[in-house]
């Protein structure tokens, strides 16, 4: 067994450096790597390329980092709910790249699988295709993507063990396999570090080789977004 | 003239037995209350689950399982969870057999806006452009005009392309119009609402062949 366990966030995002490209975990509020984004805030770093699904919102998730300004460029698909982004984007401070959500989920996938570019559908013939090149297969049109480069991935799953194999939990699943070993380290945080040999191979959803770094967050709010219930 | 629910109501007449489905945030996630119950359908939701069920009993509501519009879900026997890229494996591969979406503007030849106001409003398309881009049958479900009354059924769209060429039928407050290879079709008329009023509601041309019917809904 090749052991990834390290003692705690500020172990596990050594090396993060203002100006990285950074993959961070979760769609809207589930499943984000609580702990290291808080780590990130302490940090004080600047200058980030962020590859996140959505922004967060104004007091959690990656919210927090824009309220310090320590985002340079958000690469997502969704950035509603958050008025401090739609803010800094407007006024100009803060780069944005919105890309299809099908296209961020392959560019993660592509980069953690060794495939440098794919043809998607989506986009052809809106902005998101300017500048891109475009090929007819069949009779359809599709838009050349690239793979992400990435220096680090900070994904979030539900049970791990120190081999870094991975478990989700529901749709807090989302991005974060896709984000494994998809940057040139990728960090997980787990909500339950179970003893090695208790997960069943079986049900194992991302191997240890994608993982570099495994850690037991200390806290996990797990915020929800829209509270949605039926009446009896 | 049809409410939120009625647009809803008539869509629902739309699924059909054995149908994944996907349904956009809005008026589309309603569609899920008024299916049949004859019928077996399944709900997608591209931030990662199949067979959603009804929204939880308070108090019963988890983190953990979230529909596209981050509401808390449930999920029905059967139901699977799975990562991003699969999910749009299922759309890009035309696994999914109805999607539902809301819009700004669609035009008559099939293009829909509906991500993007520029220098206002920026939330981007979510998983709006790789479903247009892929599924066969999508029905877009709005309101007919904008809040200042203008029509959102254009000649052409004025706001950025979600996608083009790619929408089949449109069903709004006051009728249901499918797109053809020669522009708008009137279908349907909403309860009390007359052939003039839709045309004087519409922009770009508007077919009208024969008596159009009024809508039933139960």
């Amino acid at each position: 067994m090749i052991n990834k366990k390290v003692l705690n966030v500020k172990d596990a995002l050594k090396g993060v450096k203002s100006g990285m490209t950074i993959m961070v975990g979760g769609f809207g509020l589930s499943g984000i790597p609580e702990n290291a984004i808080e780590e990130l805030v302490k940090l004080e770093l600047t200058e980030l390329i962020c590859i996140s699904n959505n922004a967060g919102v104004d007091d959690f998730g990656l919210g927090l980092l824009l309220k310090k300004h320590q985002i340079k460029k958000m690469i997502s698909s969704y950035v509603g709910e958050n008025d401090e982004f739609e803010r800094q984007m407007l006024s100009g401070e803060l780069e944005v790249d919105l890309i299809p959500q099908g296209t961020l989920a392959e560019k993660c996938r592509s980069a953690q699988s060794g495939i440098p570019a794919f043809y998607t559908p989506a986009g052809f013939g809106t902005e998101v295709a300017q500048g891109k090149e475009t090929r007819s297969f069949g009779d359809k049109m599709y838009v050349l993507e690239h793979a992400f480069k990435a220096d680090f991935s900070f994904v979030k799953a539900w049970k791990g063990d120190e081999a870094g194999n991975l478990i989700f939990k529901g749709t807090a699943r989302n991005f974060n396999p896709n984000m494994c070993g998809a940057a040139k380290i990728t960090v997980a945080e787990v909500e339950e570090m179970v003893p090695l040999g208790e997960l069943d191979p079986n049900q194992i959803h991302i191997p240890g080789i994608f993982i570099q770094r495994i850690f037991q967050g200390s806290t996990f709010e797990k915020r929800i977004e829209q509270r949605t219930t039926r009446k009896k | 003239m049809l409410d939120k629910i009625g647009i809803a109501k008539r869509i629902a007449k739309e699924v059909k037995d054995g149908y994944y489905v996907n349904l956009g945030i809005g008026i589309p996630t309603l569609v899920a209350n008024f299916v049949r119950d004859d019928i077996e359908v399944e709900f997608q939701s591209e931030n990662g689950v199949l067979g959603m069920g009804p929204f939880p009993l308070e108090g019963e509501e988890d983190a953990d399982l979230i529909n596209a519009g981050k509401q808390t879900i449930t999920t029905l026997p059967g139901a699977s969870f799975f990562d991003s890229a699969l999910s749009f494996s299922m759309i890009r591969g035309q696994h999914v057999d109805l999607t539902i979406l809301g819009a700004m503007e669609v035009s008559e030849n099939g293009d829909i806006a509906n991500w993007k106001i520029p220098g206002f409003m920026v939330k981007g398309m979510g998983g709006a452009m790789d479903l247009v881009a892929s599924a066969d049958n999508i029905i877009v479900a709005m309101m007919h005009t904008n809040k200042k009354g203008m029509s959102k059924l254009l000649e052409r769209c004025s706001l950025p392309l979600t996608g083009v060429g790619c929408i089949n039928k449109i069903v709004t407050n006051l009728a249901v119009i499918e797109i053809t290879p020669d522009g708008f079709k009137l279908l349907e008329r909403a309860p009390g609402i007359s052939v003039e009023e839709i045309v004087s509601s519409t922009d770009g041309h508007l077919i009208i062949d024969g008596d159009i019917p009024e809508m039933i809904i139960d």
